[in-house]
């Protein structure tokens, strides 16, 4: 550390320049983050998808349901454990703009497919006893300020018609990234108001099987069972199928890795042509460093010490700004429903900057690394 | 004594012998030094005089190691300088060369203390014995009460004494000062070879000195002369024969 104020000093020789380079990290990294966030929050699905749980719809689309009597034969086949069932509602509260996932769930088995998603027992008890009751998602609630014994009323849209519902319960997730945006009813509801023709229909299964190994196997047992039906089924993973959601939204993994390169590529440019002029200004301070004694290996050190030092403060002021960011909520007000940066997002992205500052350092502290004294000297 | 003859004394501390230095400008190839000789004792203080382009900077990075000779051998306290490798070449600096540049080459973001530290900062000291060491020096050359100022908050003078403060502060073998009142008015320069005088008569230090000025080439013991890449006495001062001017 006995070097340090060496390495500090020249930090701040120009302190507008070292203003400016630590603001590049920060807005690179800070959208670094933001990017982070965006990819999780549109892949999310994937990462809190259960690897023991299949969802079976139907062959021709999502929106087209599936028989309420296909659970029984379902379950007959070997190696399923526990299904459940859900339909779309697609309620409007107060305004379009504030949408958040509406399901009728099958209250019987709810709990034990999505056991990662937990209701404590006295207010699930409440949601039982009365037909109109809701549980919400602890995000959602913060979101609307609801509170348990509120009253919400929705707008039906597939089933036309003011629904009300009393807030029965809150739901956590267990992991972070666990979606706590959704709202729950009692499927009995639902169907007291359901027009004839969708009586006996749901809109998906969610199955729990025993052994992750057996998904084909099963999956094709339960299409195989359905084919020629009027009712054809798509079996596949939970995650095969959170898959496919993101997919329909396009190449959004690509769009943030090609922003993400572009935005590291320019940062590299800019911070590297400034550790080259950082270094170019001082070639008679360095020679001289060398004829009082610096090693090349001590002068090259400075150079990268500079260079990384920018990088990590900046690095991890623009990730701490982004962390900050999602602490606030998802401004899109549930469209992103894993809205969080996690742990892993921040590693990565320190260590691209990191890598960034390495890499805009080593070209200028070679230079001065291979800088002979009696040339600088003579230029000063 | 100062000797340009190649004979050595036994106490030499600096010996040079047959010393060439070729460059390449282009296709031209100029012979700067051509086989100099050049014997220098302990405590001696020794000008080089010459015109522009004589040699005599690359003489001084010569000796001071920052530059490698095209033949001939440098010995300083019995270490053969001349084919060292370049590691230990700046580990041969750091602890027996003390260099005095004419534009001073002071860190302008690192306090006077600072300044003068650097050096240390390459030994084993602890950092209370730096600051000893740093402060009995800037006391030396008069700027123990400009310590915390930076370069650019003081004069010429001042600055080039801080030079000398970092130059001796590692306790170098010998001091090598390039043109080191060449950028400075008169009342500083005289100041400043004061302080060198000072450092040869009361601390005993070897001096080396390129300059252009005979009013400051007069202070030391003896001055030489670059003529035709090689070194000739031009005047030595009474009395100072051996053992510079004890």
């Amino acid at each position: 550390m006995k070097f340090g104020s060496l390495i500090f000093a020249n930090l701040f020789r120009k302190k507008l320049r070292f203003a400016l380079t630590i603001g590049s990290f920060i807005v690179a990294l800070f959208l670094f983050g933001l990017l982070a966030v965006l990819r999780g929050s549109f892949g999310g699905g994937l990462e809190v998808a259960g690897v023991d749980r299949l969802v079976i719809i139907n062959r021709t689309s999502i929106i087209n349901p599936v028989p309420l009597s296909y659970r029984d034969k379902i379950m007959q086949i070997k190696g399923t454990k526990e299904i459940t069932y859900d339909n779309w509602f697609g309620g409007v509260y107060q305004d379009e703009k504030n949408f958040f996932a509406q399901f009728a769930i099958d209250v019987d088995n709810q709990r034990q497919v999505f056991n990662e998603l937990q209701v404590p027992d006295d207010q699930w008890n409440a949601f039982l006893k009365d037909r109109q009751a809701a549980i919400v998602g602890a995000a959602l609630a913060k979101r609307f300020h609801w509170k348990v014994g509120d009253r919400i009323p929705l707008k039906g849209t597939i089933v036309p018609g003011t629904w009300e519902f009393n807030i029965a319960g809150i739901y956590h997730g267990k992991r972070v990234q666990d979606d706590e945006t959704q709202f729950w009813f009692q499927h009995a509801y639902y169907e007291e108001r359901m027009p004839e023709r969708l009586k006996g229909l749901v809109g998906w299964y969610t199955l729990r099987i025993n052994n992750p190994d057996d998904a084909p196997r099963i999956s094709k047992a339960i299409d195989d069972e359905f084919a020629n039906s009027p009712y054809e089924t798509r079996t596949e993973t939970e995650q095969a199928f959170a898959s496919g959601w993101v997919k329909q939204m396009g190449n959004i993994e690509g769009l943030i890795m090609t922003i993400g390169i572009v935005v590291f590529f320019t940062l590299l440019l800019v911070t590297g042509n400034t550790m080259a002029i950082a270094v170019r200004e001082r070639t008679g301070e360095l020679a001289v460093l060398k004829a009082v004694g610096f090693s090349d290996g001590a002068v090259l050190t400075f150079v990268m010490a500079e260079s990384l030092l920018i990088a990590f403060v900046g690095g991890a002021l623009g990730l701490a700004l982004a962390k900050l960011f999602t602490l606030g909520g998802d401004p899109t007000h549930g469209l992103l429903q894993f809205f969080f940066l996690p742990g892993s997002a921040i590693g990565v992205g320190l260590a691209l900057a990191l890598l960034i500052g390495a890499a805009s350092g080593i070209l200028p502290a070679i230079g001065a690394m291979r800088l002979r004294v009696v040339d600088a000297l003579r230029r000063v | 004594m100062v000797r340009v003859n190649g004979q050595s004394g036994s106490s030499s501390l600096v010996t040079v012998r047959g010393l060439d230095k070729k460059y390449k400008r282009g296709s031209e190839e100029i012979h700067v030094l051509q086989g100099l000789n050049l014997d220098v004792d302990p405590g001696d203080f020794v000008a080089f005089m010459g015109p522009s382009g004589s040699g005599k900077t690359t003489l001084l990075n010569l000796l001071g190691g920052l530059d490698v000779p095209s033949a001939g051998s440098i010995s300083v306290a019995g270490d053969e300088i001349t084919h060292m490798s370049s590691g230990k070449l700046t580990q041969w600096r750091a602890r027996h060369v003390g260099f005095i540049f004419q534009m001073y080459n002071l860190i302008p973001v690192l306090t006077a203390f600072q300044n003068v530290e650097l050096p240390l900062l390459l030994t084993k000291l602890s950092k209370g014995e730096r600051r000893k060491h740093v402060e009995a020096v800037l006391s030396i050359v008069g700027l123990a009460d400009r310590m915390n100022h930076y370069p650019r908050q003081l004069s010429g003078g001042q600055e080039q004494r801080v030079t000398i403060a970092r130059a001796i502060v590692s306790d170098p073998t010998f001091l090598l000062c390039d043109e080191p009142t060449g950028d400075l008015d008169r009342r500083s320069a005289d100041e400043i070879m004061e302080l060198i005088l000072r450092l040869v008569k009361e601390h005993g230090k070897t001096v080396l000195m390129v300059t252009h000025d005979p009013v400051v080439a007069r202070k030391a013991d003896i001055t030489l002369h670059l003529e035709k890449g090689a070194l000739v006495e031009a005047g030595r001062v009474e009395g100072a024969t051996a053992g510079g001017a004890a």
